[in-house]
């Protein structure tokens, strides 16, 4: 076949040199076709030459002579080896080609197309009618309403009460309502019906979006936070669902359109904002479990942690307190942590290695984007050197200072922490089905990964739990589930009458059904804990179903 | 009832070309018979004039516009007379290719057609002027036997005429390409790339030394450097690779394709950290949502259309391909996808690959050193192009506004692409007769 032996030939005279006549045809050409087969495994010659064999006789005897593939393989086999490996990576660039389209248009484009500067999409309402949104046990959340005129309204049945899940469609658009407008706009009916619509000259109805959220849950969480400005969200620990959020003030989207102006002009309540996922604020106490977490980290003996607390913890330029000045005594690490200590986390703080904190509050997603399938999720704030001084170390360790967090960031560390350790990412979003219930596309849950530690995370329940048990969350008690958590009250403004209440944490039945909660109520006076019974009253309710 | 026809058309449009693509390939297999290869060609004749006549009737339902109509049939003669004139002048000429280059120019025409029938009158005015010069390809190719001689000669008017439009040249979207003569404007670089095509066989057909490699290295990078100063990276990068192709195989040395990957990997390197233009280009590539309103425009919009059209497309007239600017030149391929689906562009990206096979096997085949260096170099500059055309509308690779060979909208690289299809085939036909020669001579 091909000889190698005279590949360092000049190729110039290979070409020029050549001897055709001394080949006899028939071996020439079977040569040269086994040539060809072997040599260029694109398969893709000798058959042009000959194709003409029956309607063109005029060339009938060129066509079919051998010879041609005798001089081939004669003169042109050295060149056979480049010229495969230029023919091969060609092809292996058009194979990738096809298959990155193929792959953009089957996984890619749906997300990527559900852009507002797709002008697409209006063209989409023109022939189908807008889905609906509803909740994970059938509530509808949103839906499009077709009088006899045809014109076409978007109406929320529960108003307020989903305002920041579902979001709204007029003026923009936010929440459910944006992520999954194209989901909504298209139509997967059934095709029969598809085509008597286009006959008839009638619109598709689009798919509905089926909610992660729980409508029970939701509306629990809606009547805990009352008349309070705050956020409540809940996550089920194992899949990343969110179950509830709620963020107050809200509005009623049926009537967005009117009141618009108004709630643009409000700086100060920015009813538009969703709180669970886009409001900062400073963590209190709650920010003791990543001290804790710290602090287990890089002393592996902190069971012995011995602390007497007197009330008062005094640095150099500044003297720490606890809530009411009240002296915990002695106390070992647990006992701190339950009584939130500010005194003993305030001298757990000064002895951890600051780089090390620091790269912990990394690592639990603290000054980077959070790893959910929300849009719009703001991102947490976390800083601290080496070389500050010892009262803002000890603020921060205590979850004042310049540390802040979103209540959706609080909830993936607990979630996380029930979990043993493993993140699942939030989304709100379950599945897409047709007009007919048929699931068009799920959205499977998906981890982000083990962001702490399992026996960290062990350690944590056992800590968390004391918080219920012995500690300042002690009204979480019941027989119909299993509470853990840290409470928190921050200080938001000079105004110490006044403070944040939170709660952060999860519980867990006999059956194994969880929840991981952040519940944060604003501005409210101090020395009540708003946050835990508005916790209980969720809790209770997703235990009773 | 114009939306069910529509709709059946989504269909019976994707089931031509697939057809149709799938006989260009079993037409290649290395076993097939002569008479069956021949009913082949005959079929594919057939779905592409059933592809057409579908394709304009739609067009025409939609539009009520009688040009319409006179376009279908002005464009069924041009392609019955193009067959006919490669049988007459190109006896023995590869079938394949022929049909090819129709049935690319017959989405052509129906594309633009359907975008602005202006355009699409524009070009097949220029596919019927091209088709008719080609008729003289094979005789220059078979008279001219001095044109091997003329080496330097090539070079020098390549880079003339590559200097001449970096200095004189007007900038559209950023690059400096076309040249204004009285009315009509040209791109002299799609011509270029043929000049430059016989510049490096002449120069490779006789590799005297190293030195004498590194002076043709020389004048091919200074063709490279023009190029990349009259900010077409698209045609730069269609240079350097052609000659790094045509080099490696004339010297056999992989080493000189890697050394010129490498240095064409560094230049990139600092022409990216030089030129802002490069840059916005990378960033657009790499996260286009976020400069959806600056340089990411063009390609996001070539993705949403892309994606609305999904697998069957929305069938003619029912996207908005519009939306997408210069959408009849570089980006012809999402709108093709967008309104005749995912599914038929995957069909003419497998015709552009046969098209690229078609003529290595004939570069292969020819037994004269400086022709087959030609054919080379014409069948890798085609796949380049090809390559650079779709891996830039669909985002996988950074857009580098090079056209797709007969299917964008352009005279001067329509009219350039077709005279390489007929030099091809013009090789193709000598090499027959120098065989039929030989016969007689037995």
């Amino acid at each position: 076949m091909k000889r190698y032996d005279d590949r360092q030939r000049d190729p110039r005279k290979e070409v020029d040199v050549m001897d055709l006549n001394d080949r006899p045809r028939n071996s020439g050409k079977r040569k040269n076709s086994n040539n060809i087969k072997q040599n260029n495994k694109s398969g893709n010659y000798n058959s042009q030459k000959s194709n003409s064999k029956k309607s063109n006789t005029q060339n009938t005897r060129s066509v079919n002579s051998a010879p041609r593939g005798a001089r081939t393989k004669v003169k042109i086999k050295n060149l056979n080896k480049e010229f495969t490996i230029i023919t091969y990576v060609f092809l292996a660039l058009f194979m990738c080609l096809t298959i990155y389209l193929m792959y953009y248009v089957q996984f890619v484009s749906e997300d990527f197309m559900n852009n507002p500067y797709n002008a697409r999409l209006d063209h989409l309402s023109e022939t189908t009618i807008k889905g609906d949104i509803i909740s994970s046990d059938g509530e509808i959340l949103a839906t499009t309403n077709v009088d006899q005129n045809g014109y076409e309204s978007r109406v929320y049945p529960h108003g307020d009460m989903y305002a920041h899940v579902v979001g709204y469609s007029a003026n923009g658009m936010s929440g459910i309502e944006k992520d999954a407008n194209y989901n909504m706009l298209r139509s997967n009916s059934f095709f029969l019906t598809k085509i008597v619509n286009e006959i008839a000259g009638k619109k598709n109805q689009g798919d509905t979006v089926v909610s992660t959220v729980d409508s029970r849950l939701q509306s629990a969480a809606y009547n805990a936070l009352g008349n309070n400005k705050g956020a409540i969200i809940c996550i089920e620990p194992s899949t990343g669902k969110v179950l509830a959020m709620v963020s107050k003030p809200d509005f009623d989207p049926n009537s967005i359109e009117a009141n618009w102006d108004e709630y643009i002009s409000d700086d100060e309540s920015s009813v538009l904002l969703n709180r669970t996922t886009q409001g900062l604020y400073a963590p209190g106490s709650t920010f003791k479990m990543v001290t804790l977490m710290a602090y287990m980290d890089q002393y592996k003996d902190y069971d012995d942690f011995y602390y007497d607390c007197n009330g008062e913890y005094n640095l150099s330029d500044h003297s720490m307190h606890c809530y009411n000045n009240k002296a915990h005594g002695p106390e070992n690490l647990l006992d701190a942590f339950g009584n939130s200590c500010n005194c003993a986390f305030s001298e757990i703080g000064l002895k951890l290695n600051i780089n090390g904190y620091g790269k912990l509050c990394d690592d639990l997603l603290f000054n980077t984007e959070l790893p959910t399938n929300l849009s719009n999720t703001t991102t947490s704030r976390f800083s601290l050197n080496a070389d500050d001084s010892d009262s803002t170390i000890a603020q921060t360790a205590i979850g004042q200072g310049q540390t802040m967090v979103s209540p959706i960031h609080m909830a993936m560390l607990a979630s996380a922490i029930a979990n043993d350790g493993l993140l699942m990412k939030p989304y709100v979003i379950d599945h897409v089905q047709n007009d007919q219930g048929h699931v068009v596309k799920n959205y499977k849950s998906q981890a982000y990964g083990q962001l702490i530690d399992g026996n960290t995370a062990a350690k944590m329940d056992e800590y968390m739990r004391y918080v219920v048990t012995n500690g300042t969350a002690s009204s979480l008690m019941s027989d119909q589930y299993c509470a853990y958590g840290k409470t928190g009250t921050a200080d938001f403004s000079s105004d110490m009458d006044k403070n944040h209440s939170w709660f952060v944490g999860y519980a867990e039945n006999y059956y194994g059904k969880e929840i991981a909660v952040a519940v944060i109520v604003e501005e409210v006076p101090s020395g009540s804990p708003y946050a835990v019974p508005a916790t209980k009253e969720i809790l209770d309710t997703y235990f009773s179903y | 009832m114009l939306h069910v026809l529509i709709s059946a058309s989504r269909f019976s449009l994707i089931i031509f070309m697939a057809v149709y693509t799938f006989y260009s390939f079993t037409a290649l297999k290395s076993n097939i018979k002569p008479a069956s290869q021949e009913k082949l060609f005959k079929k594919q004749t057939r779905l592409m004039y059933m592809f057409l006549i579908n394709a304009n009737l739609i067009l025409y339902l939609l539009y009520q516009d009688v040009r319409i109509l006179i376009l279908a049939i002005c464009e069924i003669v041009l392609f019955m007379l193009t067959f006919v004139i490669y049988k007459k002048i190109y006896s023995n000429a590869s079938k394949s290719l022929v049909n090819n280059m129709c049935m690319l120019l017959a989405v052509s025409f129906v594309i633009l057609t359907r975008l602005d029938i202006d355009k699409a009158i524009k070009q097949f005015v220029f596919a019927a002027v091209a088709i008719v010069i080609t008729c003289f390809i094979p005789i220059i190719v078979a008279k001219l036997e001095g044109l091997s001689k003329l080496g330097m000669f090539y070079g020098i008017i390549g880079i003339i005429g590559l200097a001449l439009v970096l200095v004189i040249a007007q900038t559209t979207y950023g690059a400096k390409l076309s040249l204004s003569i009285g009315p009509v404007v040209i791109q002299p670089s799609e011509f270029i790339k043929i000049i430059f095509i016989f510049f490096v066989a002449c120069m490779l057909k006789d590799i005297e030394d190293f030195k004498y490699l590194v002076k043709v290295t020389i004048i091919a990078a200074i063709h490279v450097l023009i190029l990349v100063m009259s900010k077409d990276l698209g045609g730069a990068l269609i240079f350097l690779v052609t000659y790094l192709v045509m080099l490696y195989v004339s010297t056999r040395n992989p080493f000189y394709m890697f050394i010129g990957l490498v240095a064409g990997a560094l230049a990139s390197i600092v022409a990216y950290f030089l030129f802002s233009h490069i840059q916005a280009r990378v960033i657009a590539w790499k996260d286009p949502l976020s400069v959806i309103n600056d340089q990411g425009y063009q390609i996001c919009q070539s993705l949403f259309a892309i994606g609305y059209g999904g697998w069957f497309g929305t069938g003619l007239g029912q996207g908005m391909p519009e939306k997408i600017p210069v959408v009849t030149t570089d980006f012809v391929f999402s709108a093709i996808s967008e309104e005749m689906g995912v599914l038929f562009s995957i069909c003419i990206i497998f015709l552009c690959i046969n098209c690229f096979l078609m003529m290595f096997n004939i570069s292969l085949q020819i037994k004269d050193y400086f022709y087959k260096l030609i054919a080379l170099g014409i069948g890798t500059l085609y796949g380049a192009q090809t390559f650079l055309a779709l891996g830039g509308v669909i985002k996988f690779i950074p857009s580098t506004g090079v056209t797709l060979p007969l299917v964008s909208y352009g005279g001067s690289s329509l009219f350039c692409i077709i005279i390489l299809f007929a030099i091809i085939q013009g090789l193709y036909v000598r090499e027959n007769n120098e065989d039929m020669e030989y016969e007689e001579i037995r």
